[in-house]
């Protein structure tokens, strides 16, 4: 589990335009300068935001990404639904101990 | 010439970016509040504005997180966010440089501070100053209490900074205004967003608002967590205007909850 660097590359993508550019032209090699797992790698390039919520990736960087790649505000957040019907509750982080869920 | 002014208010993105999916009757209220709240800042004059806030991982990453940082920049910029997400535009804020190095000096006498000289604004600032400067005219001091993840700074610290921020603003000749920007309850960026504890939001207001550190300092983060969500941690951007706003109690302008907002809405002046 790499959360630590998921939660770097998603926070740098938001941050710098620089990122933002490889993210457009050089999808993998971006991926490739971060320690990520193979599950991590294809949560990203899914993207599967359900998952990427599931692992524990802040909300508040994880909900630029998901606009990024198009999810509109409500299907944000089905997405983390879905991701928790389907991966189960979150793995570690602020959102493990989210109210009576 | 110290603090002329002291009040706090929301800041969640749902605010302006969602703007059109709220009930119209209850948003217009709302912003109507915030409305006010830009008159009584302008009638106090204020040379600068402080903004205590509790940013989203828009300058301050878990690789060197400081507990608190106060801007020293000559400018700042902003939002960071998508224009059309947040909806609100691009835009550059007056630092005070040189007031912003008088005052961390003299506040690091009580309080540890990091400060920086590069600041670029999310909606946790943005959406205050949307409303409150909208020509972007007036010179920002913007302040971050680290409220997104532990280990989070005390509570007990965070009035201890407002204190201070108050006895450095007494040693300056300048007119000195600051809001604090954050919770109350919410659970922004969750599949939650939009569960609003109203009954702890009142409670809490009503402590604040009595400026009752005892009480204020009573909460505990766990609890808060349960209670009020991973968004209710940011109530330390409230407890520090209590703290420079010692003595004083407060006047509520405007709370409801908008669940499209994420966020009880929440306009409150301290009358000084
Ligand atoms: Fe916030």
């Amino acid at each position: 589990m790499s959360l630590y660097n998921v939660q770097k590359l998603l926070f740098q993508l938001n941050r710098d335009p620089a990122v933002r550019r490889r993210f457009d032209d050089a999808f993998e090699t971006l991926l490739a300068d971060y320690e990520l797992t193979e599950e991590e790698q294809h949560a990203l390039r899914d993207p599967d935001i359900g998952l990427l919520y599931v692992m524990g990736v802040n909300g508040q960087i994880l909900m630029h990404y998901a606009a990024l790649r198009g999810f509109e505000w409500n299907a944000y957040m089905e997405a983390m639904r879905e991701g928790e019907r389907k991966y189960g509750p979150v793995r570690t982080g602020l959102y493990t101990r989210a109210q009576g869920r | 010439m110290s603090l002329v002014f002291a009040g706090v208010c929301s800041h969640a993105p749902g605010i302006t970016g969602r703007r059109d999916r709220a009930d119209p009757v209850v948003r217009d209220a709302f912003y109507s509040a915030y409305d006010r709240m830009r008159q009584a800042l302008e009638a106090a004059r204020p040379d600068v504005l402080v903004v205590v806030g509790a940013e989203h991982f828009a300058n301050f990453f878990m690789n060197n997180m400081p507990a608190l940082c106060v801007g020293m920049g000559d400018h700042y910029e902003g939002p960071i966010e998508d224009e059309a997400w947040l909806g609100i535009k691009h835009a550059r804020f007056p630092g005070a440089p040189e007031l912003s190095m008088q005052l961390i000096q003299d506040m690091m006498n009580d309080v540890d501070l990091a400060y920086a000289q590069e600041w670029k604004f999310d909606h946790g600032i943005m959406v205050p100053l949307h409303f409150l400067t909208p020509r972007a005219d007036l010179p920002i001091i913007p302040v971050n209490i680290n409220c997104q993840g532990p280990p989070l700074i005390p509570l007990k610290r965070c009035y201890d900074f407002g204190r201070a921020l108050k006895r450095a603003c007494d040693a300056r000749p300048e007119r000195i205004a600051v809001i604090g920007t954050g919770g109350i309850s919410h659970w922004p960026a969750t599949p939650d967003s939009g569960r609003i504890n109203e009954p702890w939001d009142r409670e809490f207001l009503d402590k604040f608002l009595g400026n009752r550190r005892e009480e204020l300092l009573a909460y505990d983060d766990a609890e808060t967590w349960r209670e009020a969500g991973q968004g209710g941690l940011e109530i330390r951007t409230f407890i520090a205007v209590a703290g420079a706003a010692e003595g004083h109690t407060g006047e509520l302008w405007f709370y409801a909850p908008i669940p499209i907002f994420a966020v009880g809405c929440t306009v409150a002046v301290m009358n000084l």
